[in-house]
């Protein structure tokens, strides 16, 4: 017998997209296809390009070979729209592969989202039972297991009430109190720790670890670098629904971190259209860039990097400072932060191509989306540009001081500072 | 229920793409049938959940149905009721009917309906349309014994004819599964199903002898008449109980023969859908 938990084979998934993307077909539209479809072929030669019947289709998934061994417990990185989610829904046979074959060696259970078939209606202790069903338990089981599941969720006084009455964390942790307690020898987890409060998804991530301890095999699906470094051993990272690489957790991460949308971490503009009808200055590129020199958006919370404005002052300016406001994707400032700020430089430019870097130093940021806009001018004179949402970039958990203890910590910044701590 | 972490004992499963018509995981069903239990169960539960009068619904509705029908067609049109009185000929009649009506519309937005289960976990599929048909029976339970009391008020004793009813109510389950099967599948593509089907059973109910005794067809129709699995039930069920007529004959029989071609067609096109259902729905 193989120890073989999990096995794929040239795996691939189409799914149509266009018009009937999300919607489904009305009648109509199928009766009218099917009385003109004989007659398309009189057509053929204006309506080439919609008869190849792989137009209009996308692969979510393509070529998959893999292989997890029992016991294994293995992380699943990539962009949103990689095929993450598509895979683990072949694997728990939501869905059908179009192509390939797949071969699993034990019980799965698939955990897509929390709380799926909660009914409002019913209560905490009836949607117990009614979701442990669906998720693959049997009753006996879920009655054994009742206690703890009523204690994890913390909700004990409540479990009679009818869950719409519940608050938005209760209805979640109870959700979630359920899903922990599945004992499958498979678990598929797609990206369900984003919820909930931070204590809460500590109280998981560490429920987690439990499972991974136990000898399960399990599949984890995150954006969270941090949780998938400290939980996975081994991860797969997929882009474009094909297989990049897979390795040890680390060092796909790293890699992942440092290739991922290279492009994506600048931002150009064709000449003069950055601020256009002004004539003092103007905005070639903005860009993000790694501790190693790469332009990168994905950036690690333990690494300093810099932030870089190429323009050209085509006037000599008596006064003008370049810089940039950084805020959240809430919308919510950061700082603004200018070249002018440094003692060494005046503020008179003359003309030329200038480049404006900001070294950021490591551990300021919270792990989290951030937004650069570019701000140039003349204080209190003019402005000459401010290009609002210029760039995007993302901080990576990556195991920041502390990390081991929280999910993440609240607050915009997550500055290491210097502590003293002696018994007095 | 345990496994343990033993290979040899571990289930394997297999993955593929399925090509054309196949016939559903039936005992896929079996293996989930706890998860049947539970869904009726919230169907049950669920159903009459913030009403103040609850289960009474169930008798109110064919109740005053009954009522309306015997002032109209009973007193006003002077239907031919075959010697019973009028009102409990319709009940008869209504009873199987309501149960049918109602688990055909219940069967037909059932995957649709339940759409956040299809797209996030794994269970045979054919057990959502089977929890819609198999919920309805409380209902009909409940309203039968609302037949029994008028059968008291009329003096009416049941004879072993009655013995019939299990397959005659069985009929009526199979039926609205079997229609229900492709609707419910259907839907999940083309959302008129929706409007279509209360369109559907409106029509279904002037084709099935509810209001008016069977025996007004001309005789010419009564083949195609018979291909409507409900003649063949709500006639039997008014025969078994009120001891009249005919039950087995042959239009009965051509009955249950469409009900096990709707049955097989129904499975093997819910078969057929049912893998695209996570990705269309």
């Amino acid at each position: 017998m193989s120890d073989i938990a999990i096995r794929t084979e040239n795996l691939g998934k189409v799914y149509r997209i266009g018009e009937n993307r999300g919607g489904y077909k009305t009648l109509r539209e199928t009766i009218g296809n099917t009385f003109s479809a004989p007659f398309r072929h009189l057509s053929r030669n204006s309506q080439d390009s919609n008869l190849n019947p792989q137009s209009g289709c996308i692969w979510a998934l393509k070529d998959i070979s893999l292989g997890v061994k029992h016991g294994e417990v293995v992380g699943i990185i990539g962009r949103n729209g990689a095929g993450k989610t598509t895979l683990l829904k072949i694997l728990s046979r939501i869905t059908e592969p179009t192509e390939g074959w797949a071969e699993i060696r034990g019980r799965v259970g698939s955990l897509l989202e929390v709380g799926t078939g909660f009914h409002p209606e019913l209560t905490g202790r009836e949607n117990i039972y009614l979701n442990g069903t669906i998720l693959g338990m049997r009753k006996a089981e879920i009655h054994r297991k009742f206690g703890e599941i009523v204690a994890f969720a913390e909700i004990d006084k409540f479990i009679d009430t009818p869950v719409k009455r519940y608050s938005s964390g209760m209805y979640v942790r109870l959700a979630f109190a359920v899903a922990a307690h599945l004992e499958p020898e498979i678990l598929l987890v797609d990206e369900v720790l984003a919820v909930g409060d931070v204590a809460f998804q500590k109280k998981c991530l560490g429920k987690m670890g439990d499972v991974a301890s136990e000898g399960r095999t399990v599949l984890f699906v995150s954006h969270n670098m941090g949780a998938v470094n400290r939980l996975c051993e081994r991860t797969f990272w997929l882009d474009h629904g094909q297989l990049i690489t897979n390795g040890p957790t680390g060092e796909v991460i790293s890699k992942y971190l440092t290739s991922e949308s290279a492009i994506a971490g600048q931002k150009h503009w064709p000449k003069g259209m950055a601020n256009p009808g002004v004539e003092e200055l103007r905005i070639f590129s903005v860009r993000v860039l790694n501790n190693q020199g790469e332009t990168t958006s994905h950036l690690s919370i333990t690494q300093p990097f810099r932030i870089e404005i190429h323009c050209r002052i085509i006037k000599p300016l008596p006064c003008c400072r370049i810089g940039f406001l950084l805020s959240t994707v809430e919308g919510i400032p950061v700082f603004e932060a200018y070249d002018a700020d440094d003692e060494r430089y005046t503020m008179r430019r003359e003309s030329g191509n200038y480049v404006a870097r900001c070294e950021l130093p490591p551990q300021l940021l919270n792990p989290g989306r951030y937004v650069v806009s570019v701000n140039a001018g003349m204080p209190h004179i003019k402005n000459l540009a401010f290009l609002e949402g210029a760039l995007a970039f993302t901080i990576e958990d990556t195991g920041a001081v502390g990390s081991h203890m929280d999910s993440k910590r609240l607050g915009v910044i997550r500055p290491k500072l210097k502590w003293e701590c002696e018994e007095v | 229920m345990e496994q343990l972490l033993d290979t040899d004992e571990m289930p394997v499963t297999f993955i593929k793409p399925t090509r054309g018509w196949v016939l559903p995981q039936i005992n896929d069903v079996w293996a989930y049938r706890e998860l049947l239990y539970f869904l009726v169960w919230r169907n049950l539960k669920v159903r009459y959940k913030q009403t103040v009068l609850g289960v009474l619904w169930a008798i109110i509705q064919p109740f005053f149905l009954m009522v309306i029908f015997s002032i109209f067609f009973g007193k006003l049109a002077k239907m031919p009721s075959e010697s019973i009185p009028y009102p409990i000929f319709a009940y008869a009649a209504l009873l199987p009917w309501s149960y049918f009506a109602q688990s055909l519309s219940a069967c037909s937005n059932s995957i649709v309906g339940n759409s956040n289960l299809v797209m996030k976990v794994y269970f045979p599929r054919l057990i959502i349309p089977i929890s819609s048909v198999l919920s309805g029976l409380v209902d009909f339970a409940i309203s039968f014994s609302i037949l029994l009391a008028m059968m008291l008020y009329y003096q009416i004793i049941p004879t072993v004819t009655a013995l019939l009813l299990p397959l005659l109510i069985l009929m009526a389950m199979a039926t609205s599964l079997g229609a229900g099967l492709w609707l419910s599948a259907l839907n999940v593509q083309y959302r008129d199903i929706r409007y279509a089907t209360s369109f559907l059973i409106q029509f279904w109910f002037f084709a099935t002898p509810v209001v008016y005794p069977s025996s007004l067809v001309p005789g010419i129709w009564r083949f195609f008449y018979g291909l409507n699995p409900m003649v063949g039930v709500v006639e039997g069920f008014r025969g078994a109980l009120l001891n009249k007529g005919q039950i087995v004959g042959p239009m009965f029989m051509v009955s249950i023969i469409v009900i096990v071609f709707l049955l097989i067609t129904g499975t093997f096109y819910f078969g057929r859908m049912e893998k695209g259902f996570a990705d269309i729905i």
